[in-house]
């Protein structure tokens, strides 16, 4: 049988307990059932295992994420409302060239690439090394292909590289 | 200062009721069907956030489950939707 | 209307997150109604999906937490739901706009019957290889 991993079971049984708001224990044994009997049904699913290290590099990334969000609302606003002055907004699509393989970290930088208001990823070339994505105010290729490596794929390289 | 918060919701829930009548004017007149299914995943998630607001105005966290549900069946609407628009067919053999 | 009365400390924070929240989501559905292209419009509601979005679930928190006597963390499922949901939906709005987008010029320009450029815009989309 398969390993359960561990991550995924805390998380999981934290969720069932905030959803039952309790730590009764009676409920963290029916968590915890619940959560491994899923995990070993969904394990044939997936057979890629992520392998993280140093952690604690995400938690810079979710604080740059979140200024990023803030920010980018701020800069999406400004261009639904018509407050970027006399100048033409260009968008489109451009290519970003990617080191980065690994599946896992792909998924993670998708999520943090759409979320962020203003980027939308599009499409990964079928040799994973470049990405296209669409921006809505298109300034400076350069300037988002530096970003997006920089801020967003380094600490992701290494959690899961 | 319950006034203050009363006026807050009030005025949330009057940005949200427009915000979901802009998404219903798309998904009325939407070019084209990526359109729709743009707007439509606009109008749920709108239309849950305005939810939470009526929990908070009633002081009740029955709302909580309503919410939780729209949000996920809204969820697999949009992406059987757009799984339509992509392929022809939502669940490929 | 609520007939509770809330602390301070958890009305005014609550009261200025909902105003933002408000605004940022009705500012991303002016801009689904009024930018000019699909690919443009795309980007408005994202901004309703995430800070509009965050902001209310975290007033609902403060507020439901204060009434409680207890921190209620309930709403932190549906924020995590929806970190989580709303980028794969407009991915896959996305990929499904410019597939659409691809074989609507493909058959403009071959001016073929649309039967066929339909079959040949499927063939070079990337169906997954057990497809």
């Amino acid at each position: 049988m398969r390993l359960i991993p561990p991550v995924l079971l805390v998380v999981l049984v934290v969720m069932w307990l905030v959803l039952n708001s309790t730590i009764s224990l009676g409920h963290v044994v029916l968590g915890c059932v619940l959560s491994a009997f899923l995990l070993i049904a969904a394990s044939r699913l997936r057979p890629l295992q992520p392998r993280m290290r140093r952690g604690y590099v995400l938690i810079g990334l979710i604080l740059n994420v979140f200024v990023d969000i803030v920010r980018s609302n701020i800069g999406v606003a400004r261009v639904i409302l018509g407050l970027v002055g006399e100048r033409e907004v260009r968008s489109g699509f451009m290519n970003v060239p990617l080191d980065m393989r690994d599946p896992h970290g792909l998924a993670a930088l998708s999520m943090i690439i759409t979320a962020t208001p203003g980027t939308v990823w599009v499409d990964l070339s079928a040799d994973r090394k470049t990405l296209t994505i669409h921006v809505l105010d298109l300034v400076d290729e350069d300037e988002w292909i530096r970003r997006i490596k920089g801020r967003y794929e380094r600490p992701l390289m290494e959690v899961f590289e | 200062m319950n006034a203050v918060l009363d006026a807050a919701i009030w005025f949330a829930q009057a940005c949200l009721a427009i915000a979901t009548t802009f998404a219903a004017i798309r998904l009325i007149r939407g070019p084209r069907a990526q359109d729709r299914v743009l707007a439509f995943d606009t109008m749920y998630i709108n239309g849950m956030l305005n939810l939470l607001m009526l929990g908070m105005r009633s002081s009740s966290t029955a709302y909580f489950d309503m919410a939780l549900l729209i949000a996920m069946f809204g969820f697999v609407g949009t992406i059987s939707l757009a799984k339509f628009l992509l392929r022809g067919e939502v669940i490929e053999p | 209307m609520s007939t509770v009365e809330f602390p301070l400390w958890a009305a005014l924070p609550a009261a200025i997150l909902l105003i933002i929240g408000g605004l940022v989501t009705v500012t991303g559905s002016i801009g689904l109604l009024r930018l000019p292209t699909f690919f443009m419009r795309m980007h408005g509601p994202s901004m309703g999906n995430t800070l509009g979005a965050g902001c209310v679930l975290i007033a609902s928190m403060l507020l439901s937490s204060a009434l409680q006597h207890r921190p209620i963390i309930h709403e932190i499922l549906i924020t995590v739901f929806i970190v989580i949901a709303s980028p794969v939906t407009a991915m896959l709005v996305m990929r499904a706009a410019v597939y659409r987008t691809r074989v609507n010029e493909e058959r403009q320009r071959k001016q073929a019957t649309p039967l066929t450029a339909a079959a040949e815009g499927k063939q070079d989309g990337e169906r997954p290889a057990a497809g």
